[in-house]
């Protein structure tokens, strides 16, 4: 069950600009959390709000997270200090539903480090398409190398891998290999084109989506996305319902 | 051993903790981390007749202690929670109030007698509701708005009406007593304070909806105010909520003149929030020898 856990930081990097990756450990936290499930992480007791944050990768009883500074909870996020404990409560969400076959990931920016976590667990062949914006942005790739038969890097500027948007070597995969399956996690706008793209291709795309939370835990509906199943119209809760939703289910229009 | 129970309006809490409504959803989600029947009583998500999406996101905005909220009653109607919510509910030894928002007066009564019917425990009729356009808070700023409702409520159910106010007025003791004559068994307060946040970069405001209801700890002093005023002119009892967190706020509600206290926004800080304010009242009353909690109910002392 998801619970309220105070976890040690172990480990905290500095991997980019305004990019930070912590180590947590807490077994009990750990071992129930699946690829694409978040954390719910109180920053300090100056804020009211917790933080929501995606899992990125787990080795034993240890978690990692990847962030990007924004404002003032991830700011102070950065700062914790090893041996520090932190509030938690998690772990959080649905979760990707990894394919039995091929799987592409893709991610746009501070949307890579979950995506880490998918590659990790899927069983079939994996390919990663990573965009950033530019090379000092770019994070993680080692680590997805590890995991990934192929890695496939594009910044907006063209100043590492393919110059331009992530759809263009998706495009280019689905083409040859239209049977994979492929999860999606970044800007609104990427994902709304890689949706758009898997759409048309016939493709199965789960996205996964960001909206500011209150509880975190389905209680307060703050965090609702616009859905459409079947053609009704509905307003489904981030943090329950999602993070992940099928690319068919979200009324991509009204976004 | 301390006595945490309390009698109100007629109807048997174990303790004075209730959580509040619209935070704590129909208690599904809370029930995962600990048993609902240790709380006092569970207010549900505001309810309306027909079922309602609410308002498009963000609804929520951050501010120094507090947030804003914008959520406009998304609810599966009254049928919806009768049908689906009410069992799962009575499965836990708690008083389960039912929060009602009309966009007329006969929607209220409509609402009233159909949870009246289905077996809920009391009736908190919300005429403070800052997120949409009808309902809520039209009817809560005038005390013939008040006291048409609470009449309305009043002759179509036969159990205990709690009149939820708005804390948007000039004068919230006004409308207490607008509330009391009409026949309301108590009331309830405070609600959300109308509030606007805007981005600087975008030069938009924070919540799709423009403004929103302020809640959360930034709001506690406002609230002890109201419900300290409010119990200066109403004989029936008071539910004090708006901001509190710990069990010292909630004992400073009492003092202020609740009998019940509402524990809302603190839950998504810390799922477990009622049940530290319930832990809290009861060291508060060990250490200061208080036997009863309803010892505590009003008695400020004045400078
Ligand atoms: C399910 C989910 C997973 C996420 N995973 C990651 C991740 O792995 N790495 C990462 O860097 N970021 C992630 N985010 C975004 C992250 O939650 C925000 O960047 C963070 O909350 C900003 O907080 P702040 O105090 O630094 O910024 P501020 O702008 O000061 O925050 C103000 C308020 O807005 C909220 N907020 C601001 N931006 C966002 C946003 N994009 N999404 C949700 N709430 C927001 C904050 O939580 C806070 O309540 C995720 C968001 C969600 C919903
Ligand atoms: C997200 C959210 C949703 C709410 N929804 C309702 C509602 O449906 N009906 C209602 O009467 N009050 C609603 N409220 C108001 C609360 O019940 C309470 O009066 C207010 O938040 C002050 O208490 P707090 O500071 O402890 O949260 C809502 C508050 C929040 C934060
Ligand atoms: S954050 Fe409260 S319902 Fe999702």
């Amino acid at each position: 069950m998801p619970d309220k856990y105070i976890c040690e930081v172990v480990y905290n990097e500095q991997l980019a600009d305004d990019v930070h990756s912590i180590k947590i450990v807490n077994k009990e936290l750990t071992s129930q959390a699946r690829p694409g499930q978040f954390i719910h992480i109180k920053c300090g007791n100056e804020r009211l709000l917790r933080r929501p944050i995606s899992i990125s990768s787990i080795t034993g009883a240890a978690m990692d997270v990847v962030f990007e500074v924004k404002g003032e909870g991830t700011l102070w996020l950065s700062k914790c200090e090893v041996g520090s404990p932190v509030d938690i409560i998690g772990p959080l969400g649905n979760g990707f539903t990894i394919p039995d076959g091929n799987l592409i990931v893709v991610g746009g920016g501070i949307g890579v480090p979950p995506l880490l976590f998918a590659a990790e667990a899927a069983k079939g062949v994996v390919t990663a398409i990573l965009g950033f914006r530019n090379k000092d942005r770019v994070i993680l790739i080692d680590a997805f190398e590890k995991e990934c038969s192929s890695v496939h890097i594009t910044t907006d500027d063209g100043s590492l891998g393919a110059h331009g948007a992530v759809t263009v070597p998706l495009t280019k995969l689905l083409d040859d290999n239209p049977h994979s399956a492929v999860i999606a996690c970044g800007p609104q706008a990427m994902l709304k084109a890689v949706a758009k793209l898997c759409i048309a291709k016939d493709v199965s795309c789960q996205v996964s989506l960001e909206e500011k939370m209150g509880c975190g835990v389905g209680a307060c509906l703050v965090c609702v996305c616009e859905t459409s199943v079947m053609g009704t119209p509905d307003m489904s809760r981030v943090c329950v319902e999602g993070p992940v939703f099928e690319a068919t289910d979200i009324a991509w229009g009204e976004q | 051993m301390v006595n945490l129970n309390i009698d109100f309006a007629g109807v048997k809490f174990k303790n004075p903790i209730i959580t509040a409504s619209g935070t704590f959803g129909f208690g599904r989600e809370y029930s995962a981390y600990y048993d609902l029947s240790q709380l006092g009583g569970i207010c549900v998500k505001g309810l309306t007749l027909n079922p309602r999406l609410g308002n498009k996101p963000p609804r929520i905005a951050e501010t120094a202690m507090g947030m804003l909220n914008s959520v406009g009653l998304q609810n599966p109607g009254v049928k919806g929670f009768i049908r689906d919510e009410l069992s799962f509910l009575r499965q836990y030894k708690t008083v389960v109030i039912a929060n009602i928002s009309g966009n007329t007066v006969d929607e209220y009564a409509q609402m009233a007698q159909m949870l009246s019917d289905a077996g809920v425990d009391m009736l908190e009729v919300n005429v403070s509701c800052p997120n949409v356009k009808a309902g809520g808070m039209q009817f809560g700023t005038s005390q013939e708005g008040v006291a048409s409702v609470t009449q309305a409520v009043k002759a179509s159910s036969n159990i205990p009406v709690m009149v939820k106010l708005s804390p948007n007025v000039t004068d919230i003791a006004q409308m207490a007593k607008a509330a009391e004559e009409s026949g309301a068994d108590a009331v309830s307060l405070i609600n959300t304070l109308l509030a606007m946040r805007i981005d600087t970069a975008t030069r938009r405001p924070m919540l799709y909806n423009n403004v929103g209801g302020l809640s959360g700890p930034a709001i506690f002093p406002v609230a002890v105010r109201m419900v300290w005023q409010v119990a200066q002119v109403v004989k029936i009892p008071i539910l004090g909520m708006g901001g509190v967190m710990t069990g010292d706020h909630a004992v400073e509600m009492m003092l202020a003149g609740a009998s019940l206290v509402g524990v809302g926004t603190a839950c998504f800080d810390n799922p477990y929030a009622p049940i530290d304010v319930i832990k809290g009242i009861e060291e508060y009353m060990v250490k200061n020898e208080v036997h009863a909690a309803s010892e505590l109910i009003g008695k400020v002392i004045l400078n």
